[in-house]
Order: structure tokens, then C-alpha cells, then sequence
């Protein structure tokens, strides 16, 4: 293990973390808000131990998939330590557990909230809430590499770490224009979205903030009542558009400015993607038209349609409270909270194109029973997909599944209902946010211990980042290594 | 540039590495998705799985925006193709590999009738250097500037040599002015020296010269091995066919050891008869004594295998006199293989990725005064770059004791109309040479990076 060009990847992540403080800086002095001095005091410290770090370039920049891993997941944890501090600095949120969460939240795009009065925040810290799920909705590390000059193969470890979806592939052949490039449609969407919430009306800072959640398929909202607060359908149709948009895999988009059009709409995770939807705002709409809007079948369509582009996508938003709608809508929402966005989007869950996968290999199972030396390779794309993907897709469903039971009881130490319990952990592992019941788009995080928040943090973190790199800090030799590495570069020092 | 490389065997991958690590974009092309993996796990290149010669296949690889092509796969015929398809859907440049003797005359028809750029056959290359080595029987290492006319050679200094002991100021006595060491390699150090620097026993030696100096050089340092007459080739392959063919006519006696009947009897239908082919296993201790590896000046270890080709040359460099050439395929312990004491290592791979490197650079820098050849020399440590100066720059014109040249930089030759000139301070460059340099520093694009 390479762990000086470890540690100089974190420091470089810490001054990303820092520059990106300052944006909320700016907020807090242009509205003459107090709140900034802690911005500054954490962006200063962060950027003085990042430059510790990386100001000398390690001897050997040799790098593998498992450094790659190790990167990404210290760096994640690394940014949801720090950027919780400010939230305990303004005394917002005094307790440094909850400000965890909330960073935590912020940086995976999960948008859940230990907060009980959104609107009693500082416009500074409510800017820095919403601006952690743009950072992190594409992720640091592709942008890191879009900015800092790394070179090598082993950069693409890096982007393979970071980036969902069964298999990370790039759009030319460098990782730095390919991370710019991914950045670059990333950005142009958002600034079109901000334009958009503008044009119907939306005062500046909402628009902003709510475009970065819509991005980064967060989901923070500003106000209590979330999107439901604007009584527009035009600006919560645009968000729901955008929700959708931001969850397809962002290869589609680069096609089309390829002008490969006829490629573009071959995706086949992107047809998957658009007829889950429409088959599930079509049941619910069916299913909520007479029991919540007495027969207003316009009025169903639009709020099944936010609710599922907000469930799917993983983003989190809420216009109606879906947690009081018929068993049979809360039954398909849960079921898409796992379903989650595309592979290569800013969104979460297990990935459509994993789901089509497994559907596709149990497919084939069933057809071996019938045809024992039938020979069927699992296809995508037209294309046959690598065994060791299809391998890698099965473990992957079995490693969620165990993390989410272990989490869901250790969870039910709290003694809350059934529903509250389960889908709180799925709503945090899939980085949605609201769940159902007690944690509902109306109801919020706040009433749990201490440990089951803490085990949410690791399950947002473990879902955001695919479980493996996290799961990789949890082998022991890891650390053992890292620490007889370190000591013996002190030793040498003296 | 935009460069498409298809196949991802040694040499394509090695050439893959080495154009990313200069910043070019680079896509591979392979039908073995494995083979793809390995390459993009080493280096920021892209891949794609599936036949090169396909239209489609190359679309994906983005043909449409590549400056050039090149088929690097194991069949010729499949490379031929490659490229002509590619050359009829994009205006780029194409290189492909032809090894098979039998299109050995027919080079220069394919290239032109085809329209590809550069065919290049690896096992030629590498014949073309062992010769080469034959010829400077002293040098380790041959590497050849301003079109064959300046020579980087290095050398080991032996244990006595009257040379050693003195700074090179004093060493040189006559010959400075005519050679220049550029680059020492004591134990694992590199040294540019300066005129001050002591020559030590053993000390690995780069210098630059012209043929006929290098001679003189060598007698000095004590280091003169006899002219060489015979030759002992073990292996039969396809460099064998060149080296021999080359060698036999310079008028070196050569005798190949080959244990396959069949390419014995094939290479003797098409080498000149002056050849000795001789039928058994070249590892056989007592064959080898048998065919009179005693008395013979030159010995070459080119069988497939590496580590018979290392064993042999390590038995016949510590028995016998005859000067050592052993060609190393596939092995990647290069700091080890330096070590042993094989005489002169040869890695086709290397050469071929070389010519192409500089190639690249060639056609890249047709403007300015851009690197025209690169060597990786002391094991990679140092690079002798040669550069064609085509204009003015801060660097030109200017008295070489007035430059302020950047740390561990060297200029070692510059050649002027044909004239070589091993420079003093009072000379200077001018806009139509030829300027080689020697470093320890990486990322010199251009003639006015050396300058402070």
C-alpha cells in the first residue's frame, strides 16, 4: 500500500474542501449574517493541514484499485468530519453526532435532516447544506482529477472508486478531460436549472439552493414544507424533470454532444430507467386519485410523478406527504428507494442497470435448469457483459442486503415502529432522505440514539460510495500496514 | 495527438505507456478483453474490445478524430488491413507491423501502394542493433544520432584501466575536442560530470563520438576487444534470419545453433550458403564446445525463451572471450538484468516502441525546434535528445560559455552540415543544426528548455 500518496490525496481533498467554504463565506457576508467567522476559521484550518499534506509530492505515485478504494472512503469520512464542524461552531446544531449526520447527509446527497425548523438556520449554513450535495453529487475525487494534474494509469482507481454503476468506463481517453467533461455537463445542467426556477418566478437564493439539491440528487430543501412550500406547478414540474435528468447516466448526455444520437439512445438502463417510472406514476396515480384528491387526476399525476422522480432519483424532496398515502404507494416508493438512479448519474440506491442485470443472470439460472449446457452470456447494451461485472453485481446485492438487516437492527434498539425503523435505514443507505412514517417528507431524523445515528452516517457513507471502499477500511490489515508504514517513516526521520 | 493503437500484446502496450506517460490520447484497440483491462489498469489510455479491422470497431475508437494509426497485432496481413481501412475512413497517418521475411523486398511497394506511413518490423530493428554492437565491439550499448552519423556508445570501464583514476580533463588528452562522456553510471548514481569529474574502475560510460574517434577512445581506456570474425548465433528465429543475413554480409563468419530441424532447413534455403546451420540444442554445454564457442569473438543468445538466453550468456561472458549479445522478450526486471554481467542487452519491444516514440515526436514538431530522437540511456535514467533547430530562440546564436544551461543538462554534439562538432564554449548553435543533449531531467519539449 502507497499510504504517503494516500495521505496526499487527503490533503489535496482538504484544500478542495476548503476553497469550497468559501462559497458560503461569501453568503454569510453578503446577507450580514455572523455565521461566516466559522466558515472562515474551518476553511483556514482545513486548507493549513491539506497543505501539510500534499505540499511535498510523494517519491512513488504507483497506485492500485486498493489504494484507489482507501481514498475515496477516508476522503468522504474526511469531508463529513469537517464540514460538520462549522455547523457546531454557529451553535445551529450543537451537537457534533447530529452535525455529522447533517454533513454526512449533505456530502452523500441523501437530504436526511436531524433539523425539527429548517427555516430557523442562517442563510449561510443553509447555503453550505445544499452546496455539500452539489460536491458531492459528482464527487470530489472526479474533481480532483478534473483540476489537479495527476498522472497515470492508476488515476482511473480513483474515478472507478468514486463513480456508481457496475462499470466505470471513460469518455475519452484521459481521466482528466473526461472528469472535466463530466463536470462540465454537470455544471451546464444546474446553471440551466437555476435559470429555469428563475424564470417561474423562485427568488435567487432558493433557486440556487434548490438546484443543487435537484443536482446532486440531495434533496435538502430550505423550507419546512420542502418544494411543497412553492405553490407553483411550473417550478415543481421543472424540479421533477430535473430530478429525472440528473439520475441518467451522464454517458447518455455525453453522446448526444458527441452528436451520436442513434448511440446515445441505445442505452438500454436508460429505457429500464424511464419505464420503471412510468409504470409507478401510473399505479399511483391510479391508487391516490380517489382516496387523497377526490377524483383531481391531474393534481394525483403531478404529485405521484414529483414524489416517484424524487424517490427514484434519490433525491428526496416532497411536494405532498406520501407518507399518508395507501399502503399500496408506500409499497411501490420503498421499492424504489432500492431500485435507485442509473449507473454513472449523481444518484444512489442499487443502480438500475445492477437490477437489470440480476434479472437478467437470474433469467439465464432458470433457462440452465431447462437447458443445462445452454451457453448464454448476460447481455447489455447488445453487448455481452463481463462475468466477473455480473459476479461483482451479485455480491454487491448481497453485501446491501447484510448491511441494511445489521443496520435495521441495530436500528430497532430505539423501539420505534416497524416502518419508521425500516425505511429510515433504506431512505439513508440509498441516500433519499425522507422515509415513511415517523421519518416521512413531514417528520425528520432527530428523535433517534445517538448510535443508530451513527450507524446511519456509516450506511450513507457505504451507500453513496457502493459499500466496498468502506467496507475495505473495515479489514484489519489495512490499518496494521498503514500504522508500521508511518512508524517507520518517523524512525527513519530521527 | 490522437493515436488508436490495435493489438495490446508487448509491444502495443509498451508503446501505449510510453505515448500516454507524453501526454498523447490514446485508445487501444483489442479482441481480448483482458489484454484491454491490463493496459488501462497501467496507463490513462481508453479501450475498446473487438476487431481492429472493423469499421465499426474503429468508429468506436474514435477514428474520425485520429491523427494516427497503428497496428501493432500479431499478424501482419490483419495489420496491412487494419490500416488501409483506417487510412480510407480518416485522413490519419498509419504504421503498421510486417515482420515476415517473405515481404522483406516488397516494403517499399506496400508502403507506397497502401499509403501507410511507416511499416516497421521489430526483428529487423533488433538485427539492425545487435550488428550494430558486432561491429563496436567494445560498447555495451549502441544509440545512433543526425541519421547514423554521431554515435552514443557505452561502456564499462575495466578494472586497470589507464584511464581511470584521472579527472576527464587530463584523460582525454588529445581525443577532447573529438568525444565527450556525457553520462556515468557509478553503482546505482547517475553523474552528468563536468571536465573536473575522476574517472573511476568499473564506472558504466556514456560518451558521444564519431565512428572512427570511438576507436581511438576505446584503445585509451583500455577497453579494446579484438576485431570480431565469428559469430555464434543459438535460437532461429525470425531475427536470426536477419542477423545473419546482415552479418554474412559484412563479411563476419556465422554459425547458427537451432534445435528445430524444420527452421533449420528453412533458414538455410534462404540465407547465403556461407552460413553454418547447425541442427541441436544451443543449452547442450558440449555442442557448444564442439562448435568452437572457445574461439568465437561473438556470441548472440536469440531464443524465445529469456531466461536460456540469460543463462547462456551469463556461461559463455564468465568462460569464454567472445563478446555477449542477449535479447530479453518479455522479462520486466530490467535494475536486475542490468546488474548481471550479460554484455549487451537487446529488447525488441523497446526499439520498436522507441522508433515509433520518435516517429510521433518527428511529426509533431515539424515546426519550431522540437525533439527529433529520444534515447532512454543508463537504464532509463538519463535521455540523449537530439533536436533539429528550424528557428530562433534564446537558445540560438549565443556563445555555449554565455548560455546559462538548467542544472544536470548537458550538450554534447551538434552536427552542422554533416560536420560533427563536439562543442567548446566558444561555439555556437545555429539554425539548421542538429543539437544532442544529455539529461537527467524529464519534460525538455523543446531546444530553448535548456536554457535557465
Amino acid at each position: 500500500m502507497n499510504y504517503f500518496m494516500i495521505l496526499y490525496l487527503l490533503g489535496l481533498v482538504c484544500i478542495i474542501q476548503s476553497c469550497s467554504m468559501l462559497l458560503p463565506v461569501a453568503v454569510g457576508i453578503f446577507y450580514g449574517e455572523n455565521e461566516w467567522k466559522a466558515y472562515a476559521f474551518v476553511a483556514a484550518v482545513s486548507l493549513v493541514v491539506g497543505l501539510a499534506f500534499s505540499l511535498k509530492k510523494p517519491k512513488s505515485n504507483v497506485f492500485y484499485a486498493k489504494e484507489g478504494f482507501v481514498t475515496v472512503a477516508l476522503s468522504w469520512i474526511v469531508l463529513s468530519l469537517c464540514g460538520a464542524v462549522p455547523f457546531v461552531l454557529t451553535k445551529e446544531i450543537p451537537s457534533y453526532v447530529d452535525a455529522v449526520f447533517e454533513a454526512a447527509s449533505g456530502f452523500t446527497t441523501t437530504g436526511a435532516s436531524i433539523l425539527t425548523n429548517v427555516e430557523a438556520l442562517s442563510q449561510t449554513s443553509l447555503f453550505w447544506r445544499s452546496f455539500t450535495h452539489w460536491i458531492g453529487g459528482m464527487g470530489v475525487l472526479v474533481f480532483l482529477l478534473a483540476v489537479v494534474p495527476l498522472t497515470g494509469g492508476h488515476t482511473m482507481q480513483l474515478m472507478r472508486a468514486e463513480s456508481p454503476g457496475p462499470s466505470v468506463g471513460k469518455f475519452v481517453p484521459k481521466v482528466r478531460q473526461t472528469a472535466f467533461i463530466l463536470y462540465s455537463i454537470y455544471f451546464a445542467m444546474t446553471i440551466l436549472e437555476i435559470v429555469l426556477l428563475l424564470a417561474g418566478g423562485m427568488p435567487w437564493f432558493d433557486s440556487i439552493c434548490t438546484a443543487f439539491g435537484t443536482a446532486g440528487t440531495g434533496g435538502f430543501a430550505i423550507k419546512n414544507a420542502s418544494i411543497g412550500f412553492y405553490h407553483s406547478f411550473y417550478l415543481q414540474g421543472v424540479v421533477t424533470v430535473f430530478m429525472i435528468l440528473f439520475a441518467v447516466n451522464f454517458t447518455v448526455y455525453y453522446l448526444l454532444l458527441a452528436k451520436k444520437f442513434k448511440q446515445a439512445f441505445k442505452n438500454e438502463e436508460l429505457w429500464w430507467f424511464l419505464g420503471i417510472i412510468a409504470f409507478s406514476v401510473l399505479c399511483i396515480t391510479l391508487n391516490i386519485r380517489n382516496s387523497c384528491y377526490g377524483g383531481r387526476t391531474y393534481e394525483a399525476f403531478h404529485n405521484a410523478a414529483f414524489s416517484v422522480a424524487s424517490v427514484i432519483s434519490t433525491t428526496g424532496y416532497s411536494t405532498a406527504d406520501f407518507a399518508k398515502w395507501p399502503q399500496l404507494s408506500q409499497f411501490i416508493l420503498f421499492i424504489l428507494m432500492f431500485i435507485g438512479a442509473s449507473a454513472g448519474s449523481t444518484g444512489g440506491g442499487m443502480k438500475v442497470s445492477r437490477l437489470v442485470l440480476l434479472l437478467k443472470s437470474s433469467a439465464r439460472e432458470i433457462s440452465t435448469i431447462l437447458h443445462p449446457r445452454s451457453v448464454k452470456a448476460v447481455k447489455l447494451d447488445k453487448k455481452r457483459v463481463d462475468p466477473a461485472v455480473v459476479k461483482n453485481t451479485a455480491s454487491f446485492f448481497v453485501i446491501a442486503m447484510l448491511v441494511y438487516v445489521i443496520s435495521v437492527l441495530i436500528v430497532s434498539f430505539d423501539e420505534f415502529d416497524m416502518t419508521t425503523t425500516m425505511t429510515a435505514v433504506a431512505a439513508t443507505m440509498n441516500n433519499i432522505g425522507p422515509g415513511l412514517s415517523l421519518v416521512g417528507p413531514t417528520g425528520n431524523f432527530s428523535a433517534f440514539s445517538n448510535l443508530s445515528k451513527v450507524v446511519m452516517i456509516i450506511d450513507m457513507l457505504a451507500g453513496r460510495l457502493e459499500y466496498f471502499p468502506i467496507l475495505v477500511l473495515f479489514t484489519p490489515a489495512i490499518w496494521k500496514d498503514g500504522f508500521s508504514a508511518l512508524r517507520r517513516k518517523l524512525l527513519n526521520r530521527r | 495527438m490522437n493515436i488508436i493503437i490495435v493489438g495490446c500484446g508487448k509491444v502495443g502496450s509498451a508503446l501505449a505507456e510510453q505515448l500516454a506517460s507524453e501526454g498523447h490520447d490514446i485508445t487501444v484497440i483489442d479482441t481480448n478483453p483482458d489484454a484491454v483491462e491490463r493496459v488501462t489498469e497501467v496507463a490513462d489510455v481508453m479501450g475498446t474490445v473487438g476487431n481492429g479491422v472493423v469499421y465499426y470497431v474503429q468508429k468506436e475508437a474514435g477514428i474520425e478524430y485520429a491523427d494516427m494509426f497503428i497496428a501493432m497485432t500479431g499478424s501482419d496481413e490483419l495489420n496491412l488491413l487494419c490500416c488501409l481501412i483506417a487510412k480510407k475512413s480518416s485522413s490519419c497517418r498509419t504504421i503498421a507491423r510486417v515482420r515476415n521475411p517473405d515481404y522483406l523486398t516488397e516494403r517499399g511497394f506496400i508502403k507506397e501502394k497502401l499509403g501507410i506511413s511507416m511499416i516497421i518490423n521489430p526483428e529487423m530493428e533488433a538485427a539492425n542493433e545487435i550488428t550494430r554492437l558486432f561491429t563496436i565491439p567494445s560498447a555495451i550499448s549502441v544509440d545512433t544520432f543526425a541519421r547514423g552519423r554521431i554515435e552514443l556508445l557505452e561502456t564499462r570501464l575495466p578494472i586497470g584501466s589507464p584511464i581511470a583514476g584521472s579527472p576527464i580533463k587530463s584523460a582525454m588528452g588529445r581525443l577532447s575536442g573529438k568525444i565527450l562522456i556525457c553520462a556515468i553510471e557509478r553503482g546505482r548514481d547517475v553523474i552528468i560530470p563536468t571536465g573536473d569529474t575522476v574517472l573511476l574502475e568499473g564506472d558504466k560510460i556514456s560518451f558521444v563520438a564519431t565512428h572512427r574517434d570511438s576507436g581511438a577512445f576505446f584503445k585509451k581506456a583500455g577497453i579494446a576487444k579484438n576485431h570480431i570474425k565469428t559469430i555464434i548465433i543459438v535460437g532461429g528465429g525470425k531475427i536470426t534470419f536477419y542477423l545473419a543475413k546482415k552479418l554474412s554480409e559484412y563479411g563476419f563468419r556465422v554459425k547458427i545453433i537451432e534445435k528445430n530441424r524444420e527452421h533449420c532447413e528453412f533458414l538455410n534455403s534462404i540465407l547465403p550458403s556461407d552460413v553454418v546451420i547447425i541442427n541441436g540444442d544451443g543449452s547442450d554445454q558440449r555442442l557448444l564446445l564442439e562448435e568452437g564457442i572457445a574461439d568465437a569473438d561473438g556470441f548472440a543468445s536469440i531464443t524465445d525463451i529469456d531466461e536460456e538466453n540469460i543463462m547462456l550468456s551469463l556461461y559463455v561472458g564468465s568462460n569464454f572471450k567472445a563478446k555477449t549479445v542477449t535479447k530479453i522478450n518479455k522479462l520486466n526486471f530490467e535494475g536486475i538484468i542490468d546488474r548481471l554481467s550479460l554484455g549487451s542487452v537487446i529488447y525488441p519491444k523497446y526499439i520498436t516502441s522507441e522508433m515509433i516514440i520518435s516517429y510521433v515526436r518527428a511529426l509533431e514538431n515539424s515546426t519550431g525546434s522540437g525533439v527529433q530522437t529520444l534515447y532512454n540511456i543508463v537504464g532509463g535514467k538519463v535521455q540523449a535528445l537530439e533536436f533539429a533547430v528550424r528557428t530562433e530562440s534564446r537558445a540560438v546564436g549565443v556563445p555555449l560559455c554565455d548560455l546559462d544551461l538548467k542544472k544536470n543538462i548537458l550538450l554534447c554534439c551538434i552536427s552542422r552540415h554533416g560536420k560533427i562538432i563536439i562543442p567548446s564554449g566558444q561555439d555556437m548553435i545555429q539554425v539548421g543544426d542538429s543539437v544532442v543533449v544529455v539529461t537527467t531531467e524529464r519534460g525538455l519539449n523543446d531546444l530553448k528548455d535548456i536554457v535557465r
